[in-house]
């Protein structure tokens, strides 16, 4: 496996070069000194009209192609929030889902259970509420030793749910119905309209199917793919800033030697928390928008096999790699649904999946740079001692 | 409170019932985090499977109606032996391919977690799918009712009815839990031994201990290893029966919370401590009954993670303190 991709990514890289030099005198023409921001600009607008598009293959023909969208975009937001705990300061979190929740609850109490917020102004409240709880629940227990957090951040997981089930207050077993769509923006058929395409004949043709934009509405899930799809590019600049900064590099030594870190001067605990704190946060946006889209929660919508699921979208894509967490994540969420026959063997693979994923390849499948690196280090140190023993 | 009050004796006694089973399952993880220092998180699979093999072997053996329990023992005693044989090998696939390529490798602990939880997956979606992996195979037709309905609950074939034999308080003690609990006591009391004097514990203790100098004195660890899942296993078959005994349904999602359940009690006695294991079960049995005495039953599963909190906020090593080899049990 380990061959396979670096002889991928070995004969994939003249490729990219060679587009990227042929582009040049473009570039040269218009008067930038390098394409590669405007590759990633094509690359990113093609992303924003793939539910347009609907292009061959890569769409679902049973179910709504903008809808599995979406729903891969909450699979990706999600990965890069546990990413965040799980890759970048080590920290097994098997009890996301539950941060999940509560950000949906939180948009479900006070958009429809007990007030009237509009949705722009009940995400922030969401943010701030699963922030609060990532440090409620992660203050008495990043003390433990790192094998019980995962026991016990799975008990948070299954606490939230089961709470939220015998909690009259937050609707009980019913749970909240009616949550209202984020408000229109401009006038009722939307800024402008954009047309979908049909690929019936085999060629591109324009269909009667329409888009609003920046209209929510209950039928057309492309919206609010677009308004994820946005926020996962704002998570990412985010994430990347902040994995440059001296707290990335502080996660990063407390994850591969705490006691050193500490020694360092590394204040471990808090940065441990902090990364506990925005892990959730991005969990709770996930799981705000979520209930936004579907307009209906209850307790079963959070089970915890989710979080398991989130945990492998990760540990498959490359736990410490964004790039790896997102493609974890369209593997895991987008996968099933677009081979909806083998729907039910999910799980099975997933099991195979990851056994075999750690057994052979023990980072994952695109592992983060600094974890080869400490990973090669390892293997030095090892090869030393290994040479010692002999003579 | 009135209710726990006026119940108490029955909820104690209950609740030590529950407790037994806990305390059996708790001991496959207790074994193995004392040797491997992991969570075997597959192990609430092995189980799981136990229990199936009970109800297998009784539909196999015809076994129908209703029973007392001095009737049906000689069914018990042979659906035992399949339990114990289901779940010590499943036990041994576990280690064979989750941990031990990864355990020789020195992977970090959270690969190897990963690892389980896939092996969890994969063992309860065998079971959850075994009609379609039986189409697959071709064999639908002769398994017919072992794969038939595979995501609902199957029970016991042979319903097991209680007797009362012992007023303790208000209640009366049932033969079904008598048996349970003295079983738990007896497995603990042979299991407990055999980690003492034998040469087989003495090298697992050697092994939690210290696994260089173990080898070394030629301990082989690999082994070793086999052997405490095996003796995991063979205690979850234990635990398997005595609980198809008691509820007498299981179906394939069913080991995740006993799993849950019986790892809290493996951490709340001290993880790694045989005699813990015992103690932090039966407490977890009757807190548990305790609670949802107090805030109603539907609160019961959260009982078990506030537990679970509290105890590693305020003693971290458990109640009788961590660590196989260190302790004498």
């Amino acid at each position: 496996m380990n061959n396979i991709i670096s002889g991928l990514r070995a004969r994939l890289a003249p490729v990219a070069d060679r587009v990227g030099t042929a582009l040049e005198p473009v570039g040269r023409v218009l008067g930038m000194k390098s394409v590669k921001y405007p590759l990633r600009t094509v690359g990113v607008l093609l992303i924003y009209a793939l539910p347009i598009l609907h292009l061959p293959l890569i769409n679902t023909e049973n179910s709504d192609f903008s809808g599995v969208l979406f729903t891969v975009g909450t699979y990706v937001l999600v990965a890069l929030g546990l990413n965040i705990v799980i890759g970048y300061a080590g920290l097994l979190d098997l009890g996301y889902v539950g941060f999940y929740a509560v950000g949906a609850y939180t948009v479900g109490v006070v958009t429809s259970e007990h007030g009237q917020w509009p949705f722009f102004l009940a995400l922030p409240l969401a943010l701030v509420v699963t922030m609060a709880s990532g440090v409620l629940l992660g203050a008495p227990t990043l003390r433990v030793r790192g094998d019980y957090l995962a026991i016990v951040t799975m008990g948070f997981g299954e606490i939230i749910r089961i709470v939220a089930r015998n909690t009259d207050w937050l609707g009980g077993a019913g749970g909240i119905n009616s949550i209202p769509s984020p408000p229109d923006i401009g006038p009722e058929e939307g800024l402008f309209q954009i047309p979908h395409l049909s690929w019936q004949y085999g060629y591109p043709t324009i269909d009667d199917r329409v888009t609003k934009v920046l209209h929510f509405g209950v039928l057309d899930a492309t919206p609010y793919f677009w308004m994820i799809l946005t926020t996962i590019i704002l998570v990412i600049c985010a994430d990347m800033l902040i994995k440059n900064s001296r707290v990335g590099r502080a996660w990063e030594a407390t994850r591969e030697d705490e006691d050193v870190a500490e020694l360092m001067g590394v204040p471990t605990f808090k940065f441990k928390l902090l990364a506990f704190a925005m892990g959730a946060c991005i969990g709770g946006l996930a799981g705000a928008m979520y209930a936004t889209r579907v307009g209906f929660i209850n307790p079963p919508s959070f089970p915890l096999m989710l979080s398991l699921l989130f945990v492998a979208a990760v540990v498959i894509g490359g736990a410490g790699n964004r790039w790896g967490a997102i493609l974890g994540a369209v593997i895991v969420a987008y996968l099933p649904e677009r081979f909806r026959e083998f729907a039910d063997w999910r799980l099975l693979v997933f099991g195979i999946a990851l056994i075999v994923i750690v057994s052979f390849r023990t980072q994952g499948l695109f592992p983060g740079r600094q974890k080869k690196r400490v990973a090669q280090a390892e293997k030095e140190v090892q090869k030393l001692e290994e040479g010692a023993e002999i003579v | 409170m009135e209710f726990l009050i006026g119940n108490f004796a029955e909820l104690t006694i209950t609740g030590l019932v529950l407790g037994s089973v806990y305390a059996l399952v708790a001991l496959g993880y207790t074994l193995v985090y004392g040797v491997l220092q992991l969570i075997n998180f597959a192990h609430s699979e092995v189980f799981m499977w136990g229990t199936y093999a009970v109800v297998w072997v009784l539909t196999l053996l015809g076994a129908s109606g209703t029973s007392s329990l001095a009737g049906a023992a000689g069914y018990l005693a042979i659906a035992l032996v399949a339990a114990v044989l289901m779940s010590g090998g499943v036990a041994l696939i576990v280690e064979r391919f989750a941990y031990r390529r990864l355990v020789r490798q020195n992977a970090p602990k959270y690969i190897i977690l990963i690892s389980a939880i896939g092996a969890s997956f994969v063992l309860s979606e065998i079971m959850g799918l075994r009609d379609k992996i039986a189409g697959f195979l071709g064999l639908q037709g002769v398994l017919g009712d072992y794969v038939n309905n595979p995501r609902n609950t199957s029970t016991l074939p042979v319903e097991i009815k209680p007797e009362p034999v012992l007023q303790i308080g208000n209640y009366m003690v049932r033969d079904t839990e008598l048996l349970i609990i003295i079983s738990a006591l007896i497995m603990m009391f042979v299991l407990d031994q055999f980690i003492r004097r034998t040469s087989f514990g003495r090298q697992i203790r050697a092994v939690a201990q210290d696994p260089e100098a173990a080898s070394l004195m030629g301990a082989n660890s690999t082994n070793v290893v086999r052997l405490t899942f095996l003796i995991g296993g063979v205690m979850a078959g234990v635990a398997a029966t005595l609980y198809m005994i008691k509820v007498g349904a299981t179906g394939f999602n069913v080991g995740f919370v006993l799993g849950v359940k019986a790892f809290t009690a493996a951490v709340l006695g001290g993880i790694g401590n045989l005699r813990g294991a015992l103690l932090g079960g039966l407490i977890l049995g009757i807190a548990e009954n305790y609670a949802s005495g107090i805030l109603g039953s539907e609160w019961r599963d959260v009982t078990a993670f506030v537990l679970l909190v509290l105890v590693l906020l305020v003693r971290p090593s458990g109640l009788l303190g961590e660590s196989l080899g260190r302790a004498r049990a």
